[in-house]
């Protein structure tokens, strides 16, 4: 096991946070100008706009629910105000439910048609954040082993220098990270199309096997409900021009955020993730703040994005660190960029010197170390649909 | 100096970080320590392919350890590699495992 440690919030439920944030949270559309509202009120609360909770046909308000649900439980959440509107598909009690399923941590509730409009219940939600922040700022940071991270990977904005650097060099802290009986996520579906064969080639198990190639299937599948062919054209031209040649070498350049490890488990969108089980891989879109949304929703304390021509996507539960290998979009995106990874292609450092210099930074990261889509406040955030809504 | 980089030590291209010429070194760092050294047949375009060694027609070509292709003719060491000689080949993906050369 690794001797590397770093200081996060030990909370009731065994798992340990890196951030101790209050979450406000929009069980609906109806209830996130409230709840954006009373964020914005008391320091040390955070939350995010979610589209969803209402108008949906169960099997597409599953997704979003657990979505809520795994914000909720994120280690880096101290404790949870629940706000809804009062008649929306996604019912208070419904939503602290599915948060109870996951953990017992502080939550309050506020429901803006029982207390009366917006201004009494931004009032009355105000004075509950204010109480939820008092009990988090007694929580101590104390020592953690990285073992107890749970680590999302994810690719945006991609550019040659993608594949051929920094995500070679997050399949790196990836392996190092399991290697240290930590968690770490490869997500994106639609990027894996191409190198399916090989992620499942790699499974502990045939059933993974198994699991991988449906969830490739599947997308294809749904995809082509609309007409649509996710395989014509890919790679496009821009990606030959690039010196991509076919579709397994762009799919490789992108799965390479995942290492060399076995692929030990596949978890639907949102599904709770667990503590030391090696890599895994979750279905998610390619979206970036809907991809980013899921791990974190999982359980993921800390999100590495790898990019080429620079991207904003934060996240209000955790920290999105954002790595290019791409030493111009370094120098003219570095608001939106914490690591300047072209060593990894032009030296003078060795691939396995920047990877100790990377796991420096997401310990400091992990101490409390803002990245930069936090310092900007950065929170975008897509839950995807299974469904129109009705 | 490094004009150009592998990224793993099974495959046979390396890519150019630079645009390369004809005749020029290609030189790599090698995953194990040390250089790779060959020299360009062709004009190479930034971030494209370039054989490390002579690839049949029929071989598989390998980057990133996985085979991204079966070259579709023969293909001789620092030619460049792209569609008009390497095409993806779904039949070979169950069947075929990647046998370590470095």
């Amino acid at each position: 096991m690794s001797r590397r440690t770093f200081m996060g919030y030990r909370r009731a439920d065994g798992k340990v946070g890196i951030r101790n944030h209050v979450l406000i949270l929009p069980t609906s559309i109806c209830a996130s100008d409230t709840t954006n509202r009373i964020a914005h009120a008391v320091e040390g609360c955070v939350s995010f706009h979610n589209q969803n909770g209402c108008s949906q046909v169960d099997i597409d308000r599953d997704v979003t629910m657990d979505a809520l649900a795994g914000f909720a439980a994120s280690p880096n959440i101290y404790g949870v105000l629940c706000v809804s509107l009062g008649c929306e598909g996604c019912q208070n009690d419904m939503v602290v439910d599915a948060i109870r399923a996951r953990t017992d941590k502080p939550i309050k509730t506020l429901v803006i048609q029982q207390v009366g409009g917006s201004i009494k219940a931004i009032e009355e939600g105000t004075r509950m954040a204010r109480e939820l922040v008092a009990e988090a700022d007694a929580c101590m940071r104390e020592e953690a082993n990285i073992s107890e991270l749970i680590l999302g990977t994810n690719c945006g904005g991609s550019d040659p220098s993608s594949g051929l650097g920094s995500n070679p060099l997050i399949g790196e802290v990836s392996d190092y990270l399991v290697a240290a009986d930590g968690t770490s996520v490869l997500c994106e579906t639609p990027e894996l199309f191409g190198g399916e064969h090989i992620l499942a080639r790699r499974a502990a198990t045939k059933e993974v096997g198994e699991q991988i190639l449906k969830i490739v299937y599947d997308y294809e599948k749904y995809v082509q409900m609309f007409g649509a062919e996710m395989r014509e054209g890919n790679p496009s031209p821009g990606n030959m021009a690039g010196g991509l040649t076919t579709l397994e070498e762009k799919s490789l350049g992108c799965i390479h955020k995942a290492g060399h490890s076995p692929i030990n488990a596949v978890y639907g969108y949102a599904k709770q993730l667990k503590a030391h089980e090696g890599l895994v891989i979750m279905d998610t879109p390619g979206n970036d703040p809907s991809s980013v949304a899921g791990i974190i929703a999982g359980g993921c304390q800390l999100v590495v994005f790898s990019t080429g021509l620079g991207t904003p996507t934060g996240n209000a539960i955790a920290p999105v660190y954002r790595l290019t290998a791409n030493k111009h979009t370094y120098e003219i995106m570095r608001d939106n960029t914490d690591l300047d990874a072209s060593p990894t292609i032009y030296g003078p450092e060795t691939m396995e010197e920047m990877r100790d210099r990377m796991l420096d930074d997401i310990i400091a990261v992990c101490n409390g170390r803002k990245v930069c889509a936090e310092v900007l406040g950065y929170t975008e955030t897509a839950l995807p649909h299974l469904c129109n809504y009705m | 100096m490094r004009n150009a980089v592998i990224i793993d030590g099974r495959d046979n291209v390396v890519v150019a970080i630079y645009p390369l010429k004809a005749g020029d070194e290609v030189t790599y760092p090698l995953p194990s320590g040390g250089e790779g050294h060959l020299t360009a047949s062709q004009d190479i375009p930034l971030f494209h392919k370039i054989a490390r060694s002579d690839i049949r027609r029929g071989e598989l070509v390998v980057k990133y350890g996985e085979f991204i292709g079966q070259a579709t003719c023969d293909i001789g060491q620092g030619d460049h590699v792209h569609t008009q000689n390497c095409a993806s080949t779904d039949d070979l993906k169950d069947s075929q495992e990647v046998s370590g050369h470095e």
